[in-house]
């Protein structure tokens, strides 16, 4: 079981909390039109073998979306930021 | 084999009795079953799993692979333990589960005359190859699994209790032998939390096997007694570390009753601890590795450990005539013991020379030695009588020369140690075999947090382990000042100096009529280990499968590394190329009852109530499960069916009033100066547009395009909005909206709140719902005051009420926001005012008649357009899914699209998931569409359904057919529009 340290409720169980998918992507503007942009966006996903940044909401906790980097082979969990703070 | 008079653990004053298939056996409190097994001579226990060839015990702990048993029996029964660490109390049955008619004389023990004609794969290439495409292995198959010697699971509900604990602690040490005492010592002196775990019933792991009274129990005894001192550290023994997970978090099994006869009053039969640990020791030790040779399963044949294990922790004697077989120094101690109580003891050692000193102690000891040389084939029918030896070749690995014959009534065997690494390796570590120390070693920096001690380190001999534990627990806890720890006035033997590691296979090629089991559990030979190499088995993953060696209870504790060598040894390669299998938990099987816990029937998950559920079981509702809610489904009246329910119920509506209970809806305060905009951008229609005091439907799209959502929204104030959600998605949506919020639109001044269970709601409907309502509140509720999609605050009795004037059935109706605690009050009111309940089935007939789209529609899969919600999709704003909606394939109308369906016949009920198929078409392929809800319309009376149908809307009026190949039913059916019931609106709107 992962274990992740909320900046907000410390360290917690990784069943409260849900995946988020990939937290490195930049979301087009609300009124972008391009389409493309949007295809990138919701469909093109890199699976990066090693070090990866993804969301995660403290569902049961805090409610607060965060920005964990866990290593994708090791499941080591490094930087837990809040989502809110972290760069976009 | 007998018990001596003297010496061992066991508590010689409180005999009690064993039943083995109807045998008693005399045993003490202290014994195991496996032990009062040999005490009482019973060398049959089992047959093998595949050509039932008798087996007997082979170790004296958790690796063993034969001495499988079904314990106790009716609820309690519980198969496939292991003897071996089965503790014995008074009373105990247990059977042999294979053979018949028995154990001793099995009539599938004729299954070892075809052995030859049965090698790995055999029964894939028989029974499957040449039927392939025919149902003959589905014939064949309930054959084979009946003559497979597998045990029975008991049918009947366990009448035990399991529970499960959470625990913390900064170093977890796992196994309490000679290297983990150490470690806990060094550990729990610098102050940190330790807990300390063993699967035995006692603290000492290998001390339990040295002779009882010595310099070993001294220093347990001092060690125990300051580890019992230390408050900081908790120490469960009868304890398996069965997995190691991510987050340094262990499952551990307590087995808290499983050596009594019934649990204590008010205990559990086990207990499941889940720790989170900063970091833990892996002190497991290391398990013994036998030698393969000629009928080496025979009953007799056992680990030269086992014997020193029977000796001196139970007082059991295996044989009197014991010839031990080695390449290392490990079996002198053993042999010695053996020799002082009266066994003629012959050691055959593969070494051609040895020390002067171990033959001076052996020769001492009245043990003969015989260097050079090894078994070739063990004799025997039922059990081993005599061995044939030979000269050991140290350059092949073999036996040569002429044979003589030692008889014999047990032979220990010891070809090493491999360290236990199970844990490790679940973390992800792969071993590395390391020629010099002749072991699997793990590496050290592949799992940061977890520090290997003692022999699971390769660490060699008693004083090593010992210092090596202290260290490592030091290392876990940074620990200083913590003193020093002596180890025990015993001699360190070693079992790596000077050993030979050779394959450990001592038998030679083609001698088919005397097998050679690498892997006993399963029945895997030396030669069908050759014939998955022939064969093309390269990868060590692909022969383990293929061969099924290293599977089963034991997981190959005993035989995984007799595979990797056989397989080095064919590919002229070395141990470590060949490189090791994955272990996963758990380490030893554990009860699936322990891992449920409490967590069973009602407790699965948590059970959602609305507020008024109480009203609702006083009043005969029948319920059903919607997500983690139970709704109230019907109202049946004496002797109604739900059929005559809900039609009596939803016809009410339609004629009169009706109340239902629709709390379950997901409700968002939507809160801020940016509130009106975040909606806009949320939902495809418009928001900002909307007047206070006012509701508006809305939908909202996911990114890619795809409805995700609907609900109504009431603008409470100009910064405040109340949104409601369908049931199921009321917790996606909310999380949606913080991860906009939080994310991309991480400027918008927005709070969202989830009050779902802030406010009970109950939906008022059919054409007297106003006289009903204006007769319990004093607002205004005629048309002109309160249109429709508006809403008003006034009070019933004490409470305060917003109704909201909006329509899900189609007819004039309302629904009642009331503060939770105080809904099942109002709902009483409206009862008492002549208000009759309707439940969710009556409800879906309803709102299926006014072709609402719901769970059958709002299934993901659909667009706004596939919805007949187009017109909703504002042009003049962005919006969420905006922009992918517009994707050409989305806009294609061959998509399936929303269409009524009205049966020709009145009378066949239709299916949800039905497909569609026109007139004349034959019935292959998906068809035209399918079926999405269905139910039997009181106002048409007549079955009816809301299907999603290509070019559905340019249908209307088409006759179609709607098949399900399930049930095999073919319905002919008109398409209509899909909505069924007052298309203009005029009842909703008067």
């Amino acid at each position: 079981m992962l274990r992740f340290s909320c900046p907000v409720c410390g360290l917690r169980d990784e069943t409260e909390f849900t995946y988020g998918g990939d937290a490195t992507l930049v979301r087009p503007a609300h009124d972008d039109t391009n389409a493309d942009h949007w295809h990138d966006y919701v469909f093109l996903r890199d699976n990066p073998r090693g070090a990866h940044r993804e969301y995660w909401h403290h569902v049961q906790g805090c409610r607060q979306w965060l920005v964990v980097e866990r290593d994708t082979l090791t499941h080591a969990i490094g930087l837990v930021a809040l989502a809110r703070e972290s760069r976009p | 084999m007998t018990r001596l008079s003297t010496g061992g653990r066991i508590d010689r004053a409180r005999p009690i009795t064993l039943h083995f298939d109807g045998i008693k056996l005399a045993a003490y409190q202290g014994d195991t079953l496996a032990s009062a097994l040999l005490a009482h001579g019973v060398r049959i226990v089992n047959r093998s799993f595949k050509y039932h060839r008798p087996r007997g015990v082979f170790s004296a702990g958790v690796e063993e692979p034969n001495a499988l048993v079904h314990l106790r029996e009716g609820a309690r029964g519980e198969p496939n333990t292991r003897a071996t660490s089965i503790e014995a109390f008074d009373g105990l049955v247990s059977h042999s589960q294979s053979g018949w008619p028995s154990v001793r004389r099995d009539i599938g023990g004729l299954l070892g005359l075809f052995m030859r004609f049965m090698p790995a794969g055999f029964y894939y290439k028989t029974f499957i190859g040449p039927g392939r495409g025919t149902k003959a292995w589905m014939f064949f198959e309930h054959f084979i699994r009946k003559a497979a010697s597998t045990a029975q699971p008991p049918m009947l509900d366990d009448p035990d209790s399991y529970e499960k604990v959470n625990a913390f602690c900064d170093t977890l040490v796992i196994g309490a032998g000679p290297a983990g005492l150490a470690a806990a010592l060094a550990a729990g002196r610098s102050g940190a939390r330790v807990i300390l775990v063993d699967q035995d019933n006692a603290l000492g792991g290998s001390l339990l096997d040295q002779p009882a009274g010595g310099a070993g129990d001294a220093w347990l005894q001092s060690v125990s007694d300051e580890l019992h001192q230390l408050p900081n550290l908790r120490i469960l023994t009868r304890t398996t570390a069965f997995g190691a997970y991510d987050g340094e978090v262990y499952g551990l099994i307590e087995r808290v009753s499983d050596h009594l006869a019934t649990p204590p009053e008010g205990q559990p039969r086990q207990r499941y601890w889940l720790v989170r640990a900063r970091n833990a020791v892996l002190a497991t030790g290391a398990i013994e590795r036998p030698l393969v040779f000629g009928n080496n399963d025979l009953p007799g044949v056992m680990l030269a450990s086992a014997l020193r294990s029977y000796l001196n922790r139970y007082g059991v004697l295996c044989g009197q005539r014991v010839v031990l077989c080695t390449g290392n120094d490990s079996v002198y101690a053993t042999a010695c013991e053996l020799a002082s109580v009266g066994a003629r003891v012959t050691v055959l050692d593969l070494r051609p020379t040895l020390p002067e000193a171990l033959l001076a102690q052996a020769k001492a000891a009245g043990v003969a030695v015989r260097p050079g040389t090894a078994v070739v084939t063990a004799h025997g029918r039922r059990q081993i009588r005599g061995v044939s030896v030979a000269t050991f070749d140290a350059v092949t690995g073999r036996t040569r020369g002429a044979a003589s014959v030692l008889s014999c009534d047990v032979l220990g065997t010891s070809a090493g140690f491999t360290p236990t690494l199970h844990l490790w390796s679940q973390r992800g570590g792969r071993p590395v075999y390391d020629p010099q120390r002749l072991a699997f070693l793990p590496n050290t920096t592949a799992v940061p947090l977890m520090f290997c001690a003692g022999a699971a380190l390769g660490e060699d001999g008693l004083h090593a382990a010992i210092a090596n534990g202290f260290a490592q627990g030091a290392a876990a806890c940074i620990a200083q000042n913590i003193g020093t720890l002596a180890p025990p006035a015993l001699p360190s033997d070693g079992w790596r100096r000077e050993a030979l590691m050779p394959s450990a296979i001592l038998a030679q090629t083609g001698d088919a009529a005397m097998p050679a089991f690498v892997d006993l559990q399963h029945d895997v030979k030396r030669s069908d280990i050759d014939l998955a190499h022939r064969e093309g088995y390269v990868s060590v993953e692909h022969a383990k499968r293929y061969t099924t060696g290293g599977m089963a209870t034991d997981q190959g504790k005993t035989s995984n590394v007799h595979i990797l060598s056989r397989l080095a040894e064919l590919r002229g390669t070395t141990l470590g190329d060949v490189g090791t299998t994955t272990f996963r938990p758990p380490y030893t099987p554990i009860a699936f009852g322990a891992i449920v816990g409490r967590e069973l029937g009602p407790h699965f998950r948590p059970t959602r109530r609305s507020p008024m559920q109480d009203w609702h079981q006083a009043h005969g509702a029948r319920f059903i499960d919607a997500g983690a809610w139970s709704r109230a489904w019907y109202y049946p009246q004496s002797g109604e069916d739900i059929r005559a329910a809900y039609l009596r119920e939803a016809a009410h509506v339609r004629a009169d009033v009706g109340i239902v209970d629709v709390s379950t809806l997901g409700k968002i305060a939507v809160q801020g100066p940016d509130a009106a905009e975040f909606l806009d951008r949320l939902y495809c229609n418009a928001f900002a547009s909307l007047k206070v005091g006012r509701l508006r439907y809305g939908v909202m799209l996911r990114d890619d395009g795809f409805v995700f959502d609907d609900g109504t929204t009431a603008r409470l104030g100009e910064t405040e909005f109340l949104t409601s959600t369908t049931t199921a998605n009321a917790g996606p949506v909310l999380a949606r909206m913080e991860h906009l919020l939080q994310t991309a639109w991480r400027s918008m001044r927005v709070q969202v709140t989830s009050v779902s269970d802030q406010w009970g709601v109950i939906a008022v409907a059919g054409p007297k719902s106003r006289a009903l309502l204006q007769t319990v509140c004093t607002v205004d509720l005629s048309a002109q005051a309160l249109p429709n999609m508006a809403f008003v605050e006034t009070q019933i009795g004490d409470v305060p009420v917003r109704v909201h004037r909006m329509s899900y059935s189609g007819e004039l109706a309302y629904e009642l926001y009331i503060p939770a605690g105080f809904a099942q009050e109002v709902w009483q009111i409206l009862i008492d005012a002549g208000a009759k309940p309707y439940g969710t089935e009556a409800m879906g007939a309803l709102r299926i008649e006014k072709g609402h789209v719901a769970g059958g529609e709002l299934d993901g899969r659909t667009t706004l357009k596939d919805l007949a919600l187009e017109r909703l999709a504002s042009r003049r704003k962005p919006f969420v899914g905006a922009v992918l909606r517009l994707r050409p394939k989305l806009e294609d109308l061959a998509r399936p699209s929303l269409v009524g369906l009205e049966v020709l016949d009145r009378q066949t009920p239709l299916k949800s998931g039905a497909l569609l198929f026109s007139g004349g078409k034959p019935i292959s392929g998906h068809g035209d569409g399918y079926v999405t809800s269905t139910t039997w319309s009181p106002t048409l009376g007549g079955p009816i359904g809301l299907a999603l149908l290509a070019y559905g809307q340019g249908r209307i009026g088409e006759t179609i057919r709607c098949v399900d190949l399930l049930s095999g039913t073919n319905v002919a059916c008109r398409v209509v529009a899909p909505c069924f019931v007052d298309p203009e609106g005029v009842r909703q709107n008067g």
